[in-house]
This record gives C-alpha cells, sequence and structure tokens, in this order.
C-alpha cells in the first residue's frame, strides 16, 4: 500500500495528536488566505467574461432530452 | 480475481446555435461533420458504404435549410479509436476502450479538444454573426437532460442483481466528489411541490432519477441501467452501462468518478464489497444527497443505521484498502488502482475538513466557490440570471469563456499527451487494433464497430474481423503483424487467430 495511503489509514483509526491538530488548522488558514486571494482575482475575470446579456443566454439555453 | 476493468466514457454535448433558426440536430451534424471534413482516414459506423467524411463539405447557408441530416450520416470512426456521432439531438463522442481510469481520462480529455477543434472549424464555415457553442454538461437547468455514461468490462458470472445493489450505493454517494453542480433544482423537491428547493445542488443529473434500476436512457431514469449490450462475448462478460454520472470538468474528478468504480465494481465479483452497506430508498437518497451541500444530512442505511455520504463513502474507502491489501488491484491496474485509492482518501479527507480545500479537484466545490463569491461580490439574489449563466459558462467549451479552465483545477493529462490521444488509440485495448487499421488503411476499411472491423478485400469481397475480446488487438498482440503486414489481405493472413 502506498505510504500516503497507510497515513491516512492510521489517522481515521487514531485520536489525532494535539500539536498535529494546532498545525494542521495553521495550514488550513494560510490556505483559505491563499483562496481567498486567488478568488478574487478569478471573479475580476470573470467579470470580463461571463455572458453580457446573463438572462437572454441563460431563457435561451434550451436543449432536447437525450439519454 | 475480478475482471480487468476495461472502460470508457460516452458525452453527449449541449449544444447551441447562435444568429440563426438552426435545430440541434443539424447544429450537431455540422459540428461532426466539421471535424470529418478534410480528413480521408475516417470511416463510417457499423453499416457498409458510407463515408462520412464525403458528406455536406463545403455546406453554405442553404444547408442548414435542409430539415435534417441523417443521423446515421454523421456516425464515424476516429482514428484513436472513439466514436464520434450525433445522438437525440447532441454531438456525442465515445472514447475508447480503455485498460484503466487514468487512460480514460486522457481520452475525455482528446474528446473535448476534438470537440473544441470541430466547433472552432464549423464556425470558420458559418456566416457572419452566426455560432455554434458546445457545453459538457447534462442539464438546461429546464427539466431536460442528457448523459455523461460510463462503461466498465463486468464478469457474466456475477449475479447483476448483486452487481445493481451493492453498485448503487457508490452511485448515490460518489457525487460528493464527482459531482458538476448545479444552481437550481429541476425536481419539485423533497418535500413535496416547489418546496425545499436547493439554490444550488452537488450534481447535474441527480433530479432526474425515477428509478432504481431499468432499461430507459431518456425517460423515468433508473440509477442502475440494465442495458445488455456487452459489444464482447456475451457469453464472458457484460458491459456495465453507467448512466447516473455527471459529465466532469476536472480531470482528477473524472479520474475518481471511473477509478473508485472500477475498484468498487472489482470489490463486488471478488465479493468483497461490505453487504450491510446497502442504502434503503436510493432514488430518494441520490437527490438527498445532492441537494445538501453541506454534506450533513443523513441516509438511511438498510440496516437502520444513518449515514452520511460523506460516512458512506469513508466506509467503502476502507473496505477498499482492505481488497487491495488482500486481493490486489491488478484489475483496474496496480499503479493506477493505487493512485485512485490515496486520491480518493484525499478528497474524503478535504471534504471533511474543509470542503474548499478540495475546490481545486471536484467540480461542484469550485463552480459553488464561484457562483457563492460572484453573488457575494454584486449583492445577487440566489435567483439572479447572472449565477445560473456562471454555472452553464463554467461548462463552455470555448477557450476564451469557459469557467472551468480558469477555476484552478488540477491537470493530470499533458497536453501533447492530449494531442497525440486526438489520433492515436490507446495500446493496451482491442481500440489499437481499430484505430491502427483505420489510421493505416481507411480506404479498405468499410464499417468498424467495437466488437468488428470490415475490410474490402480486393478480389476476397468484404471480411470481416470479429473482436470479441476487449483486451486482444493490443500492440503487444497484433503490433508486430500491423507493422510487417503491407496491405489488408496480408494483415487478414497473418492474422491467425490473435482474435
Amino acid at each position: 500500500m502506498p505510504e500516503q495511503l497507510k497515513k491516512t489509514s492510521q489517522s481515521r483509526k487514531t485520536e489525532t495528536p494535539a500539536v498535529e491538530s494546532s498545525t494542521s488548522s495553521a495550514a488550513t488558514s494560510s490556505t483559505s488566505k491563499n483562496l481567498t486571494a486567488e478568488l478574487d482575482s478569478l471573479l475580476d475575470e470573470i467579470d470580463e467574461v461571463l455572458e453580457s446579456n446573463a438572462e437572454e443566454f441563460v431563457k435561451s439555453y434550451v436543449q432536447k432530452g437525450g439519454q | 480475481m475480478a475482471t480487468p476493468k476495461v472502460c470508457g466514457i460516452e458525452t453527449e454535448y449541449g449544444i447551441i446555435f447562435k444568429g440563426g433558426d438552426v435545430n440541434p440536430i443539424t447544429a450537431s451534424s455540422i459540428i461532426v461533420n466539421a471535424y470529418s471534413q478534410g480528413k480521408d482516414d475516417l470511416v463510417g459506423w457499423d453499416y457498409i458504404d458510407e463515408h462520412p467524411g464525403n458528406d455536406a463539405r463545403g455546406y453554405s447557408l442553404d444547408d442548414y435549410l435542409f430539415p435534417e441530416y441523417e443521423s446515421q450520416l454523421v456516425n464515424t470512426v476516429l482514428t484513436n479509436g472513439a466514436r464520434y456521432y450525433v445522438d437525440h439531438a447532441h454531438p456525442e463522442i465515445s472514447t475508447p476502450e480503455c485498460r484503466n481510469a487514468l487512460e480514460a481520462v486522457l481520452f475525455d480529455r482528446a474528446g473535448e479538444e476534438i470537440i473544441r477543434s470541430s466547433m472552432q472549424l464549423a464556425n470558420e464555415g458559418l456566416p457572419e454573426h452566426s455560432e455554434i457553442v458546445i457545453y459538457k454538461n447534462n442539464s438546461d437547468g429546464k427539466g431536460n437532460s442528457y448523459g455523461c455514461h460510463e462503461n466498465y468490462l463486468v464478469s457474466r458470472q456475477t449475479p447483476f442483481s448483486q452487481i445493481a445493489q451493492q453498485i448503487t450505493t457508490h452511485f448515490v454517494t460518489r457525487q460528493i466528489f464527482c459531482g458538476a453542480g448545479k444552481v437550481g433544482a429541476e425536481h419539485r423537491g423533497l418535500s413535496g411541490k416547489g418546496a425545499n428547493q436547493p439554490a444550488f445542488q452537488i450534481s447535474q443529473r441527480a433530479d432526474f432519477f425515477e428509478e432504481e434500476i431499468g432499461l430507459e436512457t431518456t425517460l423515468k431514469r433508473p440509477i442502475v441501467n440494465t442495458r445488455d449490450e456487452p459489444h464482447c462475448d456475451p457469453t464472458k462478460y457484460r458491459r456495465l452501462h453507467v448512466i447516473a454520472g455527471d459529465a466532469n470538468m476536472s480531470e482528477v474528478a473524472t479520474l475518481l468518478k471511473l477509478g473508485t468504480t472500477s475498484i468498487v465494481l472489482a470489490m463486488i465479483e471478488d465479493d468483497a464489497f461490505p453487504e450491510h452497506l446497502i442504502i434503503k430508498d436510493p432514488v430518494h437518497a441520490i437527490r438527498q444527497v445532492s441537494h445538501d451541500t453541506s454534506l450533513s444530512a443523513c441516509i438511511m442505511m438498510s440496516d437502520g443505521r444513518m449515514l452520511s455520504a460523506l460516512q458512506v463513502q469513508l466506509e467503502i474507502l476502507e473496505a477498499a484498502i482492505q481488497y487491495a491489501n488482500r486481493y490486489g488491484l491488478d484489475s483496474v491496474d496496480d499503479s493506477v488502482g493505487n493512485d485512485v485509492l490515496v486520491r480518493w482518501a484525499g478528497v474524503l479527507d478535504g471534504l471533511e475538513t474543509d470542503p474548499l480545500l478540495v475546490a481545486n479537484i471536484v467540480d461542484w466545490i469550485a463552480k459553488k466557490r464561484i457562483v457563492d463569491g460572484f453573488a457575494q461580490r454584486h449583492n445577487l439574489q440566489i435567483d439572479d440570471a447572472r449565477l445560473k449563466a456562471i454555472d452553464l459558462q463554467y461548462h463552455d467549451m470555448r477557450v476564451d469563456k469557459c469557467l472551468a479552465l480558469r477555476a484552478g483545477l488540477v491537470e493530470l493529462c499533458a497536453k501533447p499527451d492530449v494531442m497525440t490521444a486526438m489520433v492515436k488509440p490507446p495500446e493496451s485495448t482491442r481500440a489499437f487494433f481499430r484505430g491502427t487499421v483505420l489510421q493505416r488503411w481507411p480506404n479498405d476499411v468499410i464499417a468498424a464497430n467495437w466488437d468488428s472491423v470490415v475490410f474490402d478485400i480486393p478480389n476476397q469481397g468484404l471480411k470481416r474481423v470479429p473482436m470479441p475480446e476487449p483486451l486482444r488487438g493490443t500492440r503487444q498482440m497484433v503490433g508486430d503483424v500491423l507493422a510487417s503486414s503491407r496491405n489488408p489481405a496480408e494483415l487478414i493472413e497473418n492474422l491467425g487467430s490473435k482474435f
């Protein structure tokens, strides 16, 4: 079994040590900040590329049913 | 020992024609023909005396006034072993048979590029202000759905009832990592008409399933489809035709969808799926799971336990890890199988910890993040058309419009490999034979199908090469024969009992 999986499998069965938990939440918080910054620039881009007449676009998007 | 999990994906794409009154069958035909145009190595599917590449070339606006193309005229086999055709008013690509889930991801990606190339070629020939746009999604938001189907090789010996009951548990719950996300709902809600409609749900398709099991694919869709059309030796195999999945934009989601399902099917064949892990009311549960983006709703199991989809998945994963230790993962290709197990554990861990951590691999989370962020930034109500537009445009196949391409999704396939997979078949299934003969002798192959190729041999007439075994006709088995044969007559003579 791959090493990563052994760890995952074990961590589910044992109590997570407190120190590991705090490291992990610090990492999560830092990841969240990066995600927020990245989302801002993504939304800037979406403001530019989103179909200009959204209402008409959504209304006219009609498909025949398939399988 | 489980049957090797040969697999593939069929995707029906959404299509719109802008700037003209053209019906979707015609628009789809224009798309498929645009790709065939100028390629003389494409061959008709399943019938004789047709050459789709020769049809509808050099169309003009007048062509669009014709009511409909014969759909059989736009039914081609590509040199990568795939089938490209018009089905139910949608362009559809079936990948060639692949030996493992990762290979299927590559050929699904190749399918996307074939669609992009077709769209570009078709639009170059359209009048100004007209444009065909294609979407890799499964719902128009108005009650119409079109599918992304998966196919898996399974043993005929395993009772179908066992496969159906056990795989249903996976189909209902796997959505949490392979759902493509949808703004709104197309089902009357869990508590009666109009009640509890979710603003956003996990799956594109879940609203459309009304039966646990059945033969239908267009009405009263069943979670487990019973179509028994193996396209190979029917005494040994079945082809499990899966209609309960979303088309994914995320490559990792596609890998997880096919990879975990392959492993679960292998477990079922080896009688290693946890017997107690059966959902009491799957039709209710599939929508319940889809409508619950908090991942906290509990579904009732047949043993009376109430479990969340995530808990069910964790139990399946645990059983899969034990299965891998005991039986190995040769049936799904060992290295791919182990990679899938690691990613499976990782995605469940992310979903449990903070779903945003897996926004780079799970489509519904990537989409929801954009929808929520956009709504917040512009202070929008949940029914604002711009949010539905984001949903649709996430799946837009135009590179300059596609939102999924901007969402930071992890890529698995290198671009050069995708380009190669557009024209060359996988090497480790019978698709290798199909694709290679099409490439070498397009004028001598008059028809091809999943399980046969028909050659027109001078002075001998039509010769059909049957391919009942999906794992014969590989490069290893016929590569030398193909390379040393100067023409199809020699090939057929040299093939002997290779199939």
